[in-house]
């Protein structure tokens, strides 16, 4: 593992002890799919945001959480990248705070779209990669997308016509976690054979490890190289819950939950977090540093 | 060899004649020689929305994006965020199927977009109960922010068309597929949040909107004759209503009605009702659709079905008069 890989590691556990102190002291809020995504929001402020916050309407990066739910995440690594102060993140769900339980993008206009009702987001996402050709402004929007939000039919909405416009411009990122609010998407409804479904629709498909940076860098990479004048789609298989054992592939934690104390600390534990850190985080202020 | 008989291409029912949906789409043809950000979204009904027009003149800031409405609403938002002037056009009723994208991708999200709705109430006749919708109205007044329209005719679309585009907020209006009596002439004056009164009178004030605006100056004809003073009150912003002609309605006249080709529950009436209560409380008769789906048949001949005609109004009329 290079260094830099390490040092992208210990921000990814940095923001996932942040959102679940602020799901904690929020009373509310979704763990398992926010820290399923936490290495590909991560990955994307690392590298593509490294330059400039997205979702600057004069044009750039632009990215979208089309799974609000997943705003603890967004907002934890956010703080991370120094859009806002942990203590920020830590008002999570709370009245007056900018972090509302599911991203806004009046409050926060970093986030680039409100959502929380699924599939809004991707279609928003078409918008922004269509006015951004049809103004010929240069870079990319990022759509992240969960896996049972693909049940919405205004999703394939969206996907039917971002082929038909030919958006090179658009990448949609699917965090693959195999779960949603119930059980198994596949005993819900099932999404397979889902790579096939997204060639079909007319889209680049790829797929990666959304866990293992040294494999985003290169399937980003690819999805970014221009070369497409369709579409890429990047299906992240990943683990509802990564990176904490007893929360990893467990639908139990998918849906708005309370965490107790003992299960705040259990889970930092298990995020390696010293135990002043974990004090620090029960009584509702971020450690420094 | 016998050649094959060429023969015409089909007419668009309502294509001819002088309709709100091709006032409105030659607006947008006007408006985009004025403003380079202006973009139409079409769900394939250019047709029957009047964007054709638009279309034909700009192609490059035409989108296509198929019957796939709740895309499309949601898209608008998108492309707002990025500098554009996006305008939405389907019918109502599908207006009504993408009610919670507007909602959350442009009104919640403070987009500036305006949605614009052919076909509304019984203005598709024949197409029946399922493509009539009388709902539209009430649903996109209950969202924070958002101005709903229903200008009453040619000229008056056309300018309520551009306050709409120099609006900064979200705007959902109604246009209209039928023919249309022309109510004003080019003086005419439109803002957002006025009405215009079209006839004095003082006993009843008639407040109207879209097409049931030309069938209440009827109305007050007939309640003429039989020595009742009718005024007539043209509201096509429905959201902001005018609260300052109401009120001196109110204070200059005993009773009114409401008409409108839409559910009596959540439009104009709704409004009107709203306004009254918190200014100055009058005996209100509510002309709409109660309680009840369309069915198929001419527009003019469900009106009278309804009873949401020019008869319709001016019972309603006499009946407020007596409480």
């Amino acid at each position: 593992m290079s260094a830099t890989t390490t040092e992208t590691h210990e921000l990814a556990t940095r923001a996932r002890r942040l959102q679940l102190a602020a799901i904690y002291h929020a009373g509310s809020g979704h763990p398992g799919g926010s820290l399923s995504c936490t290495d590909l929001l991560v990955w994307l402020w690392q590298n593509a945001y490294r330059e400039a916050v997205p979702n600057d309407a004069a044009g750039g990066e632009q990215f979208i959480l089309s799974k609000g739910h997943a705003a603890p995440a967004l907002y934890a690594v956010g703080a991370e990248f120094g859009l806002m102060t942990r203590d920020e993140a830590l008002t999570l769900r709370k009245l007056g705070s900018p972090c509302q339980g599911h991203p806004h993008v009046v409050d926060l206009p970093w986030t680039g779209a409100s959502t929380g009702s699924l599939g809004q987001g991707f279609s928003v996402g078409v918008g922004k990669a269509l006015a951004m050709k049809h103004r010929k402004l240069a870079g990319f929007v990022t759509v992240i997308l969960g896996d049972g939000e693909l049940q919405e039919g205004e999703c394939w909405e969206a996907a039917m016509s971002a082929a038909h416009h030919k958006l090179g411009n658009l990448i949609a990122v699917v965090d693959y976690n195999k779960l949603q609010s119930d059980d198994w998407n596949s005993a819900i409804c099932g999404l397979e054979p889902l790579t096939d479904k997204w060639r079909s629709f007319g889209w680049r498909v790829l797929e990666v490890d959304g866990h293992d940076y040294d494999e985003l860098d290169r399937v980003f990479a690819e999805a970014r190289d221009g070369c497409s004048p369709a579409p890429t789609c990047i299906i992240a298989h990943t683990h509802k819950g990564q990176g904490v054992s007893f929360m990893e592939d467990s639908p139990l934690w998918h849906g708005s939950v309370c965490l107790t104390e003992e299960q705040l600390r259990d889970s930092l534990r298990d995020l390696g977090t010293p135990d002043d850190e974990i004090n620090s985080w029960l009584e509702g202020s971020a450690p420094r540093g | 060899m016998v050649e094959a008989t060429q023969t015409e291409a089909p007419t668009l029912i309502g294509k001819s004649g002088d309709s709100m949906r091709e006032a409105f789409g030659h607006a947008l043809v006007e408006l985009a020689g004025e403003r380079e950000d202006l973009v139409v979204l079409d769900a394939d009904i250019a047709g029957g929305t009047g964007v054709h027009n638009f279309r034909d003149a700009c192609p490059e800031r035409f989108f296509q994006f198929g019957i796939a409405e709740q895309n499309m609403m949601a898209v608008a938002g998108g492309m707002a965020s990025m500098g554009l002037r996006p305008v939405v056009t389907t019918f109502a009723v599908f207006c009504l199927r993408a009610v919670e994208q507007a909602r959350l991708s442009i009104a919640y999200s403070k987009r500036k977009v305006l949605i614009a709705a052919s076909h509304p109430g019984l203005d598709v006749g024949p197409d029946g109960g399922s493509a009539q919708c009388f709902e539209d109205m009430a649903a996109y007044r209950a969202i924070p922010g958002m101005t709903v329209l229903s200008p009453a005719d040619p000229v008056e679309m056309r300018l309520a068309t551009r306050a709409a585009i120099a609006h900064d907020g979200p705007v959902y209006m109604r246009t209209g597929r039928s023919p249309v009596r022309r109510l004003f002439d080019e003086t005419h004056q439109f803002a957002i949040g006025r009405g215009t009164q079209l006839r004095d009178g003082t006993d009843v004030t008639l407040v109207a909107c879209g097409v049931e605006v030309a069938r209440a100056l009827d109305a007050a004809e007939l309640l003429a004759a039989d020595g009742v003073s009718a005024r007539v009150v043209n509201m096509p912003s429905i959201e902001p209503v005018d609260h300052e002609l109401l009120a001196a309605c109110a204070r200059e006249t005993r009773a009114f009605v409401t008409a409108e080709d839409h559910s009596v529950r959540g439009g104009l009436g709704s409004a009107v009702a709203e306004s009254l209560a918190t200014h100055l409380p009058r005996p209100i008769q509510f002309v709409g659709m109660r309680d009840e789906f369309g069915t198929s048949a001419e527009p003019d001949e469900l009106a009278a079905h309804y009873g949401i005609d020019a008869h319709g109004i001016a019972a309603a009329a006499r009946l407020a008069l007596t409480r």
